[in-house]
């Protein structure tokens, strides 16, 4: 059911302006200001409404839908920062728990909603993505009827379109064409395109920032599809690491085929006597102010045939700072934490009771202890158990609570030579005790002698393929936003009718420097200055408030 | 250096002080109408301008010296933040009165950035150094250029105050929704000046109170406090003798010095709104209304419109875009959900819905200045409470 305007173009259904003369169609006879969005094009969304897709289309196309969806994810996101979500947790410690023992009766209604863990749910992922079928819908449904009218927009405008433009005037004027030709130079050195049809001007400006809207909408689809990408294997690599100093350790994530070295960890404090920061230390809380922490990390690969004599040939070496990562392939390895001193080694001497003679000392490698250490006499000292993170468990036995040897311990085991019996001393930190199995009196004395310790560094390996794509959508996104944000489009136009000149504008936003354009005009030429018919309708407004 | 750096920002102060004078005067003062009859300011209107602008110097001159003693930009602590933040919004209302030179707009922005500079001055002003994930040039990129978006942002605030000053009946009697918020809107800028006035009063005697108490992980530990403890801390005990005891006693994981001066800022505020109310027997607002009678609604409509289109580009640049690079950059990934990151995101999506709504002409006028407020309240609201009360990766202060 299409409509034939006077001016013989044939609008679709649905049209509110003539694409082409600009009569109002929907409203012919109103005086109210004409709609100007998307220059009254009809849109698919108005056109087709009966079937299942129709409905569908119809409702992503609104931009009250999308609105609602923006503020509903608004507000969700804002939720998801009352408590910590679920990833800041402490390590080692379950949800259920946590939010109520922390957080009391409002942290277990927050956790019974699903909102500790907001941002990876099921229905935030669906809100993300109806708003990315909002944004494409949308813009489908609008892009192409405006560009097709403003491409086929006349210079020739209806009577009634001038009439009811925000911005509109007459004058009568001796001599038009003179007029004109002043109007129409002033406009060109504004920049305006201009053109002419039947002695009427269409000066026109920065048509192109009506597509910054639908530039900036792909930008954001393409963010969108780049951000999903993530959950396809292979484009992602979160991982940690720790590695003490000098040893070698396979980086996870990449399938075995890096290794990283941690050749030495330095870690740096401002000085507090600094002489521009003394103060501001002083004052500050914090009780520690690191300047620098760094690894000097060298990378390995695998070489050779696979198995137990493959060797590992250095790759590349880069010292690893925070703000400073090391690339390689794919992959980055970031400096993210550190561990100072961890014990690294113990020292112990043995005495023997009955003889006051010391038998030697031996050292234990707390990552990797030997099974037995021999004495400078012969004898042997034999690990029976070692305990790295010693505790005792619930059924009061000495058990560890990890290999991280934060507080580590021992029993030893020796034989007595002369009576066969076996001594078990359980030694640990300002921990000393018998405990042989025959409860007898212990011949040799176990003391600590000395430790050495050394630091860890915590490394996180990260892989993101999908970084890319979100570079391309944000470029795109901030193009397209800026080109519809810092132009206004703007048109101005210029008719004669029965000796009158009669001046209409429209501009998309910005009404003020539309008007200063005009003033130009209106100063330089015989043209007064045109109406801005909003005042009128303010103006009325108010008065009714006052009355 | 240092020395001079502050009394730079202390000449920028007195000079947005000389500005709002200014400005005051041309809006109270005698008219000056061209041949069309309108309006067009008069010479205190441009004594206005050229203050502001001379304030905005003398500000970019105590960042860049202050910069040159720390070595980094000073953008890395509340102090420096705030301040920077107020600078930003003169430095967006110098462009943005360029175009539209309406004088009740410097009348309404100028306050609001000596309001921050002084409320910036609260938290310790002292050059503090950086820790390593700040030791990069994108900090001063990432943040100079969101503090810009926000200061942008913040002007359409100004405007869209102005509008509802000018435009709704704040002498009738009875409470509506829009006399309530209006009034709600006075009611914390006093408190906000109510909170200076106590911080300074009670920072001049050296008030102080520490307390014992338990922290979150059970421990014991200490808290001072700098203002009189209403709400004390978990399991607290007074330390310093001859100090009030507190009325109430907090759990472990509510930061009870926070909160404290929390209550004696809307505390305060609200003895001092009920004064004001009281001696005049008018509504604040009602008060400052007489001074916007002869404003345009249309032109603050469009000038608040007018700092939205543009800071919001420069906001999503800064905030966002610079952010994730930076992010990705120091804490391996460009996005955590950490609490800031999701409130720039907030912002971000709320200016959104302003932009979409405004393509309705209903929405244009009121509804569009409530909006402006809103989102300048979002932007403090992540400026204060996030970096103070909700822990996370950007709780530098």
């Amino acid at each position: 059911m299409n409509q034939k305007c006077e001016c013989g173009r044939v609008n679709p259904y649905g049209t509110e302006v003539c694409g082409s003369c600009g009569k109002p169609l929907a409203d012919p006879d109103s005086n109210r200001l004409l709609n100007m969005r998307y220059e009254g094009a009809a849109r698919r969304s108005q056109i087709y409404s009966t079937s299942i897709i129709d409905k569908i289309w119809n409702f992503f196309s609104s931009v009250k839908v999308g609105i609602g969806i923006i503020i509903v994810t608004l507000i969700a996101s804002s939720l998801g920062t009352i408590f910590p979500q679920e990833m800041f947790m402490p390590p080692g410690e379950t949800p259920e728990v946590y939010y109520e023992e922390e957080y009391g009766g409002l942290g277990q209604v927050y956790y019974a909603f699903g909102l500790h863990n907001m941002y990876g749910s099921w229905w935030y992922m669906l809100l993300i993505a109806a708003l990315g079928v909002s944004i494409i819908v949308a813009s489908i449904d609008r892009f192409f009827p405006l560009y097709k009218a403003l491409k086929s927009q006349r210079v020739t405008r209806h009577k009634s379109f001038m009439k009811r433009q925000r911005i509109f005037g007459t004058t009568r004027v001796e001599d038009i064409d003179h007029t004109f030709q002043e109007a129409q130079d002033l406009l060109k050195k504004k920049r305006y395109n201009i053109r002419e049809e039947n002695g009427h001007i269409l000066a026109e400006k920065n048509r192109w920032a009506r597509w910054g809207p639908y530039v900036n909408h792909i930008g954001l689809i393409i963010f969108l599809i780049g951000a999903s990408l993530r959950f396809f294997p292979g484009m992602y690599v979160d991982e940690n690491m720790w590695v003490r100093e000098g040893e070698t350790e396979v980086v996870p994530g990449t399938s075995g085929d890096y290794y990283v070295e941690n050749q030495g960890f330095t870690y740096e404090e401002f000085d507090e006597d600094d002489e521009i920061f003394a103060d501001g230390m002083e004052a500050s809380a914090a009780i520690q102010f690191e300047e620098t922490f760094r690894t000097d990390a060298v990378l390995y690969t695998p070489e050779g045939p696979l198995g137990v004599d493959q060797e590992l040939e250095e790759v590349d070496r880069h010292p690893i700072e925070v703000n400073d990562a090391f690339h390689f392939d794919d992959y980055a390895l970031y400096q993210v934490d550190y561990k100072l001193d961890e014990l690294k080694e113990l020292s112990f001497e043995v005495e023997d009771t009955e003889t006051d003679e010391v038998l030697g000392s031996f050292a234990v490698d707390l990552n990797d202890p030997d099974d037995t250490y021999a004495l400078n006499n012969g004898e042997e000292v034999r690990i029976h158990s070692y305990f790295p993170n010693f505790e005792m468990n619930d059924e009061g036995m000495p058990t560890t609570e990890n290999d991280v040897p934060d507080n580590p311990a021992f029993i030893f085991e020796m034989v007595n030579p002369d009576t066969e019996a076996l001594d078990h001393t359980f030694l640990g930190i300002q921990a000393n005790y018998n405990v042989s199995p025959d409860q007898e009196e212990n011949r040799y004395a176990f003391s600590l002698d000395g430790f050495d310790t050394n630091d860890l560094t915590g490394l996180t390996v990260r892989k993101d393929n999908t970084i890319p794509y979100l570079s391309v959508g944000g470029a795109i996104f901030l193009i397209g936003l800026v080109q519809g944000s810092y132009w206004p489009h703007r048109r101005i136009w210029l008719q004669r009718n029965d000796g009158e000149v009669w001046l209409a504008a429209h501009t998309n936003k910005h009404w003020a420097p539309l008007k200063k354009d005009i003033d130009a005009i209106t100063k330089e030429t015989k043209i007064t200055t045109p109406r801005d018919q909003i005042d009128d309708e303010y103006e009325k407004g108010e008065d009714k408030d006052d009355s | 250096m240092e020395q001079l750096s502050m009394n730079l920002l202390g000449a920028a102060f007195f000079l947005y002080l000389a500005s709002t004078i200014f400005y005051a005067v041309s809006v109270t003062g005698r008219k000056w109408r061209n041949k069309q009859g309108e309006v067009t300011g008069n010479r205190w209107g441009k004594a206005g301008y050229i203050t502001a602008i001379l304030g905005v110097v003398a500000a970019l001159g105590y960042f860049f010296t202050r910069w040159a003693v720390a070595g980094h930009a000073p953008v890395s602590n509340m102090f420096e933040y705030v301040a920077f933040f107020g600078i930003t919004i003169s430095l967006a209302f110098v462009i943005i009165y360029g175009i539209y030179r309406v004088n009740v707009l410097g009348l309404i922005t100028m306050p609001i950035v000596m309001l921050l500079i002084a409320y910036g001055s609260v938290f310790s002003t002292e050059v503090q150094p950086l820790q390593p994930s700040l030791q990069s040039h994108w900090l001063e990129i990432h943040v100079i250029t969101t503090a810009i978006g926000q200061g942008i942002l913040a002007v359409s605030f100004g405007a869209g105050l102005i509008y509802l000053l000018r435009t709704i009946n704040l002498k009738e009697k009875g409470m509506t929704k829009r006399t309530f918020g209006v009034e709600f809107i006075m009611y914390t800028l006093v408190s906000v000046i109510a909170f200076i006035i106590v911080t300074n009063a009670f920072g001049a005697f050296d008030y102080e109170a520490n307390f014992a108490y338990i922290n979150e992980e059970g421990q014991q530990a200490e808290i001072l406090y700098e203002l009189p403890p209403l709400f004390g801390p978990n399991e607290g005990e007074l330390l310093t003798e001859d100090r009030m005891e507190p009325w109430l006693e907090m759990p472990d994981w509510i930061e009870s010095d926070d909160l404290n001066t929390v209550a004696w800022t809307f505390g305060t505020g609200l003895i001092l709104y009920a004064l004001i109310r009281l001696l005049t027997r008018r509504r604040v607002g009602a008060l400052l209304q007489p001074l916007f009678k002869n404003v345009r609604p249309q032109t603050v409509d469009e000038v608040s419109y007018r700092a939205i289109a543009i800071g919001f580009p420069v906001f999503t640049l800064g905030g966002l875009v610079f952010a994730m690079i930076y992010a990705q950059i120091a804490w391996t990934r460009f996005w955590g959900w950490d609490p800031k990151e999701v409130w720039a995101l907030v912002t971000f999506l709320f200016y959104a819905v302003y932009l979409h709504l405004r393509l309705n002409r209903d929405w244009h006028g009121e509804p569009s200045a409530w909006l402006a407020v809103v989102g300048f309240a979002i932007i403090i609201f992540n400026l204060i409470f996030v970096n103070l009360v909700i822990a996370g990766l950007h709780s530098y202060a």
